[in-house]
Formats: C-alpha cells, structure tokens, sequence
C-alpha cells in the first residue's frame, strides 16, 4: 500500500472549491423551483381539481417511480429527438429541470401530508372571516403547513445538493465532473474521490446546521 | 332584519335542523338553549356555511342567500356580514393576538394596515389585552385566547355575531372574564346570537331566548317567561335538569 498524496489533495481542495458555487447554484435554482411546483401540486391534491387531479397523480407517480439518472437522460438525450428547440438545451438546464421534477414529485407529498396535518379549526376560523381559498392557503393554511414540512424538505434539499453530482453525466464540470477530470489527470483517484466526498459532507453539515437555527425559530410562534 | 326562514339541515338520514324559522331584529340579542345535539350549534353553523344547510333561507342585513342555491359568492358575502366566536377559540396560530385581529381587516376587508393596526389596538384595549397583543395564541390562557377570539369577530364590524358556546370549552376559572367582555358587547347593542350553557348569564343579558329540541325550536321568548313560566313541558324538564 502507498501512503496517500496529502500535497495533492491539499492543492485539489481549492481547485474543487471552485465549482462549488456551480453545484450549489443548480441545487438552490432547482430546490426554489421545486418548492414552488410541490407546493401547487399539494394544494391541488388536497382540493382535488377534477381531470387535474389524476394528471397531477399521474405526475407524482411517474417522478417518483424512475429513477433520477433516467429522468436526466431523457430531458437530455431524448427530449431533443422529439422536440426540435430543445437541441439547444445545455447540461446545466436540464439538470435543474430533472431536479426540480423529481423531487417536486417527492416533496408534494410532504406539503400535502403537512397541509392535511393542519387543524380543522384553522379553515373553520379562516372561512368564518370569509377569506376565499386562495387567502385561506396563503395566509393560514400554508404558513402552518410549511412549519410541519420543513425538516424533510431541507432533506430533500440535502439529496438535492448530492444528485446534483449526477449532472456529470450530462456532460457539466460541477463538483464532480471536475473532480474526476482531476482525478483521471492524476491517477490518484482515492485521494481525488476522498476529497470531494468531504468537501459534499461539509456543505451538508453547514446546511444541517442552518436547519436547526430555522426550526428553533419556526418553533417561536407555538412555544409557551 | 336577519334571520332564518325553513333552515333544514341533514346529516345523512339524521335531520339536524328541521326547518326553523328565526327571525333576529337589529341589535337584539338573542340565546339559544337546548340539550345537547339538539342543532343549536349546528343553526349558528349553517348561517355562515361552515355546515352548508340543505334548504332554507338566510338573511343578514340586506343580504338573502337561498341555501339550495347559494353560490360560493354567496356564501363569501355572508361570511362576511358575520362573525363567529368558537367553542375552541380557533385562533390563528401562526398569528399574535394583534395579528389574529388584523388578519381579516386587512386581507378580507382591505383595510389598509395602518387603519387594521389602530382598529386592533382599540379592540385589545377594550379586551383587556393591549400586553399580550403580541403574544401567540399558544401563550395564551383559555380566558386570553377566547378574548382574542372574540375581539377578532368584535374587530370585523359585523351585523351579526354567532357566538358557539364560546365557555365550553374554557376551565371554570376563566369563564367569568369572558362572561364580561361578551356583556360588554352586549352592552353596544350588538345584535348577537349565542349558544351556551351558562343560564345565569343568559337571562342577563338576553331580549329573548329561544329553546331548542330535536332540530325545532320547541319555544321562545323573553328571559322572564322562559326561565320562570314555561309553557312547554319539555322546556320545564330542560330547566329542571340544568337548574
């Protein structure tokens, strides 16, 4: 057994920390607009449109049911075969759009068990004022809702900021993309690999962190 | 004129409401008494169509809504001539005190925040709550929390106030401050209709009261008459049981 490159994986660290901004540019464009779908999907399957509903249904299953790698591959390879414009359609898109789905898909059940979760006397007191629907959701129903929620979307997010390693397949040099372009320059893949993984495990961390702050103060309004 | 004319109710095969007739003058107040599951909640419910009544008519102020055919507009200009005092206080939890006031001012009556802000400040002036304005419901006491809940339909200028046995579900020693604020209310000639249990404060503060049984109003009147000359016998065995 050789002994690891330690001046090697010290000169990687700030080589990789340079795509950091790209990996975590693509988990946050793609965890905004997920956020925003799974919440429109949730509301719609706890008011159940008809026609919307079961398209909405067939949605969910559909992003949950495929893999992710699969999903990328068909925006990225495939869609451009159907759809002409999408020719043009480069890594970093269709890896915030593969995200964004995928886990839209995830996360709508979420928000939608979250809303559910929310007590009957809070629609009762939000129509007796005579707020419509969509000030019932907005104002009261949501705001509660997202409080439930949160702990398993920032875990959704964490996954998010890891799948989006797989962008690399499409072709995009973010965090790893580029690590194993450093690592096949070098040959020395443990130490390549092992430094990525940490630099990963660090950003989680960070975030798990802020996670706690976030639930200490969600918690404020409902703590005598 | 507000009230209520063939007001029918069914829960699957159960008639809850079995077409009641009520009228309400402006700034009468108005207590319903009755055994238990015997509609009285269930009448306040309808009025505003957090139960949606199968049949009937519902007047509030210049406004009558045919219950078979109430659109949702419909129900939304109703609900918003009304206003309702929970047995569980159904504050907004993710609100303050103040908050919990300025919701609907602000975004059902489009007040602006300014005016919604001085409005709440009066009302918790006059609840006995200016220090707790901006404290969350879940810091509150059952007594505090039912204020804020009647401040928030006080707030709304309503033409009528449904109140759901709005001490039920509050500990004993709380029950006295919200008898208080609701006589305060009283006191403003607001017209009122209240469900409750408490007898005492019933026959202060009511122009009439009205005793229901099995989905009916069985009879009415003023306080002196129900509560020392009933007429019906079931109303005499209510009183007697109650008292």
């Amino acid at each position: 057994m050789q002994p690891l490159d330690i001046d090697y994986m010290l000169g990687l660290v700030p080589v990789l920390l340079g795509y950091v901004p790209l990996t975590l540019g693509m988990a946050l464009a793609s965890m905004a607009l997920a956020l925003v779908l799974a919440a429109l999907l949730a509301v719609e399957r706890v008011i159940r449109v008809p026609v919307l509903d079961q398209a909405v249904m067939l949605f969910i299953s559909f992003f949950r049911g495929t893999p992710l790698l699969v999903q990328l591959f068909l925006f990225y390879y495939g869609l451009p075969q159907l759809v002409s414009f999408l020719s043009q359609i480069n890594g970093v898109t269709a890896a915030i759009m593969g995200l964004t789905l995928h886990f839209s898909a995830y996360m709508a059940e979420s928000i939608r068990a979250a809303i559910i979760g929310v007590d009957r006397s809070q629609w009762e007191a939000s129509m007796a004022v005579g707020m419509t629907r969509g000030q019932m959701l907005r104002r009261i129903v949501l705001p509660q809702a997202s409080r439930v929620a949160a702990p398993t979307l920032v875990n959704y997010f964490i996954d998010m900021i890891k799948s989006t390693s797989l962008a690399f397949t499409l072709g995009v040099t973010e965090l790893m993309g580029a690590t194993q372009k450093e690592a096949a320059g070098s040959f020395l893949y443990f130490e390549s690999f092992i430094v990525v993984a940490v630099i990963y495990w660090i950003i989680v961390e960070v975030l798990s962190y802020g996670q706690r702050l976030l639930e200490g103060r969600m918690e404020e309004a409902y703590s005598r | 004129m507000t009230g209520v004319s063939g007001l029918t109710k069914r829960f699957g095969a159960n008639t809850v409401l079995d077409k009641i007739d009520l009228e309400i003058k402006d700034g009468e107040r108005v207590v319903i008494i009755g055994p238990s599951g015997t509609g009285k909640s269930t009448l306040l419910r309808a009025i505003n169509f957090l139960d949606h009544p199968d049949a009937g008519t519902i007047t509030v102020g210049d406004l009558s809504v045919d219950a078979a055919r109430a659109s949702r507009k419909d129900i939304l200009a109703l609900r918003r001539r009304t206003a309702f005092v929970f047995q569980n206080y159904a504050l907004f939890a993710n609100k303050t005190a103040r908050e919990n006031i300025t919701e609907a001012l602000v975004t059902v009556q489009k007040r602006s925040r300014a005016e919604a802000e001085a409005r709440a400040d009066e009302v918790l002036r006059e609840t006995g709550l200016t220090e707790k304005a901006n404290s969350y419901p879940a810091a509150l006491s059952g007594g505090q929390q039912q204020r804020v809940g009647i401040g928030r339909a006080m707030a709304l200028d309503a033409d009528l106030m449904l109140f759901d046995e709005p001490t039920s579900a509050l500990d004993p020693e709380w029950v006295g401050e919200v008898l208080d604020l609701m006589r305060r209310v009283a006191e403003q000639r607001q017209t009122m209709l209240i469900v409750t249990h408490e007898m005492q404060f019933a026959r202060e503060i009511a122009d009439r009261i009205v005793f229901m049984e099995g989905g009916r109003i069985v009879e009415q009147g003023p306080p002196s008459q129900i509560f020392d000359a009933p007429h019906d016998p079931r109303t005499r065995d209510f009183l007697r049981r109650v008292g």
